[in-house]
């Protein structure tokens, strides 16, 4: 025994770790495996890359000239739907199965810090997705010269709290195999049929009036009003996306379980 | 210095059900406490309310002094929750040294594994690790911080023999630097080998508490040996003093309670060669924790 644990090897030296290393370990950890995660980054990366380089080139769709600001914003609702919700749901329903949100709370990092270490990751992989599809833009001609950057920036935070808390929600309150399947059919839905392949407004009557107050809708809307029309985008479509964080944020709060 | 737990009629429900029923415990610092019985005695909702992570339906517990769901406890315990835990995809080295930064003076990671033999597999993703592997990775997590308390839901449950000593020697090692580990088991001689107390629940009660020593003690010793089956032993009781009881427990075999004193081996084995038979096999066995377990619920500890 001595030869594998000498004295003193576990006396007690209790301490809580330095907030920012906590952070900065638990952030780029949760990142990293984000990142290394293939079927993750094929829903988060490639997908909206392809569609975006695919219906710039083919008219698929209907698309108002120049199509591939509009479709960039399209493609950033969607990537934003696919981090943010998806793999977000399913890569929480995943840890509460394996026991990864049990482990940590039992460690020293405190519970709010478990949680802005999960916006970190979700942060990053959407600055990343932004960076990578504007780069895409930039090659197939789009100019952002006449967009309104700021108006995105807000779409894109206010789309990612939104389809955020609304992936916590459904990761963290039903069975890892139940999230997987409705994490990626809502994706598959809201991406035809919610507003962002295509357009609110070109939607079938009933679908386009379901699709505005949808989180789907609402963040492609006001991306093509900033990117596409190069306008601020309209108030209702920001308020839609705010109310889903709140309602997603308070239920989340409330019925999410750590195991 | 108050003691490192402190529980006094503790009491778990779900819904109808209740799991703990009314636990007392007491654990100092530098002591191995063993909770001790089967499946569903109700260990692991004990831990679970010790760690924080479940509330108390009824009674009082306070680790280290504080409540446990108090966030001043969190860096002074160490938690290895039953069957570990991690991010599925996560390397078992990673993720080691993320519950090591959340410390402020942990042990090395990188010398854990080693002694712990997870180096070979330290960029293996975790849900590749086999079941020990897991649970030995969970041990670490639970140490790593330096922590002055330490609980261990089933810290050998599925591990080879030479794994559960390598378990059983650091466990000794957190007792001699000061440490006090709650473990739950429903191994006996893991128990008897580690505590320095045990309680042994059943149903949520506790139904015994002591140490290894006192639950087994005294003259609840027992010989066994074989002989001839059907013999009639009621020719041994009379020879031997009050309190003695012989019976055969299977033909052939046969079971005298009592104190085994060299008075009672001398009774017993002229009593044999008066018979003319030859004892075989003649065993002075001290009762386990297994026979105590036994004799106070009627059934095997293991299922």
């Amino acid at each position: 025994m001595s030869d594998l644990f000498p004295a003193g090897t576990f006396t007690p030296a209790p301490g809580r770790g330095d907030l920012l290393t906590m952070l900065r370990a638990q952030g780029g950890l949760e990142t990293r495996l984000a990142l290394r995660n293939a079927e993750q980054v094929l829903l988060t990366l490639l997908i909206p890359a392809a569609l975006l380089v695919g219906l710039t080139l083919v008219p698929a769709v209907p698309a108002p000239e120049p199509r591939v600001g509009w479709l960039l914003a399209s493609m950033l609702a969607l990537a934003v739907m696919g981090s943010a919700f998806t793999g977000q749901a399913i890569a929480l329903g995943f840890d509460r199965r394996y026991g990864a949100l049990r482990r940590l709370a039992a460690t020293a990092l405190p519970r709010w810090l478990l949680v802005c270490g999960r916006l970190t990751a979700v942060a990053a992989v959407v600055g990343i997705q932004v960076v990578l599809l504007a780069v895409l833009a930039l090659f197939l001609g789009w100019t952002p010269s006449g967009a309104r950057l700021d108006g995105a920036l807000i779409a894109v935070l206010l789309g990612t709290a939104a389809f955020g808390s609304l992936g916590i929600l459904l990761g963290g309150t039903l069975r890892a195999e139940i999230v997987l399947a409705v994490a990626n059919i809502v994706w598959f839905v809201l991406l035809i049929a919610g507003g962002i392949v295509v357009g609110v407004d070109d939607l079938p009557g009933p679908l386009a009036a379901i699709a505005a107050w949808l989180p789907s809708g609402a963040l492609a809307e006001a991306l093509r009003d900033a990117l596409g029309a190069g306008v601020f985008p309209a108030p209702g479509t920001l308020l839609v996306l705010a109310g889903w964080a709140v309602v997603g944020g308070v239920a989340a709060s409330r019925l999410v379980r750590w195991r | 210095m108050s003691a490192a737990l402190e529980a006094r009629g503790l009491v778990v429900r779900y819904g109808p059900t209740t799991a703990v029923d009314g636990i007392d415990l007491d654990l100092a610092r530098g002591e191995v406490l063993a909770l001790l019985g089967p499946n569903g005695a109700g260990k692991s909702s004990t831990v679970e309310v010790c760690t924080g992570f479940r509330p108390a339906s009824g009674g009082r517990v306070t680790v280290l002094g504080h409540a446990p769901d108090d966030d001043a406890v969190r860096p002074r315990v160490g938690v290895m929750p039953q069957g570990g835990g991690a991010y599925p995809a996560v390397r078992t080295g990673e993720m080691l040294h993320l519950v090591a930064d959340c410390a402020a003076h942990p042990i090395d990671p990188g010398r854990l594994l080693d002694v712990l033999g997870l180096r070979h597999r330290a960029r293996t993703p975790y849900k590749r690790l086999s079941g020990g592997e897991q649970q030995r990775l969970a041990l670490a997590c639970a140490v790593v911080g330096r922590p002055e308390l330490v609980f261990l839901d089933e810290p050998t449950a599925g591990l080879d023999p030479q794994a559960r000593h390598l378990v059983w020697d650091l466990v000794r090692a957190l007792r001699r630097d000061g440490v006090g580990v709650l473990l739950t088991t429903h191994l006996m001689d893991e128990a008897e080998q580690l505590a320095d107390d045990v309680v042994i629940i059943d149903k949520g009660r506790v139904v015994a508490h002591g140490s290894p020593a006192q639950l087994t003690a005294g003259d609840q010793t027992e010989l066994r040996f074989r002989a001839p089956a059907g013999m009639d032993t009621a020719g041994l009781d009379d020879r031997l003093p009050d309190g003695y009881a012989t019976t055969e427990t299977t033909p052939g075999r046969y079971r005298v309670q009592g104190r085994i004193d060299p008075g009672a081996l001398a009774a017993i084995t002229s009593w044999c060669a008066d018979q003319g038979v030859m004892a075989d096999d003649v065993q002075v066995v001290r009762r386990s924790l297994e026979d105590v377990f036994l004799d106070l619920t009627g059934r095997e500890l293991r299922p």
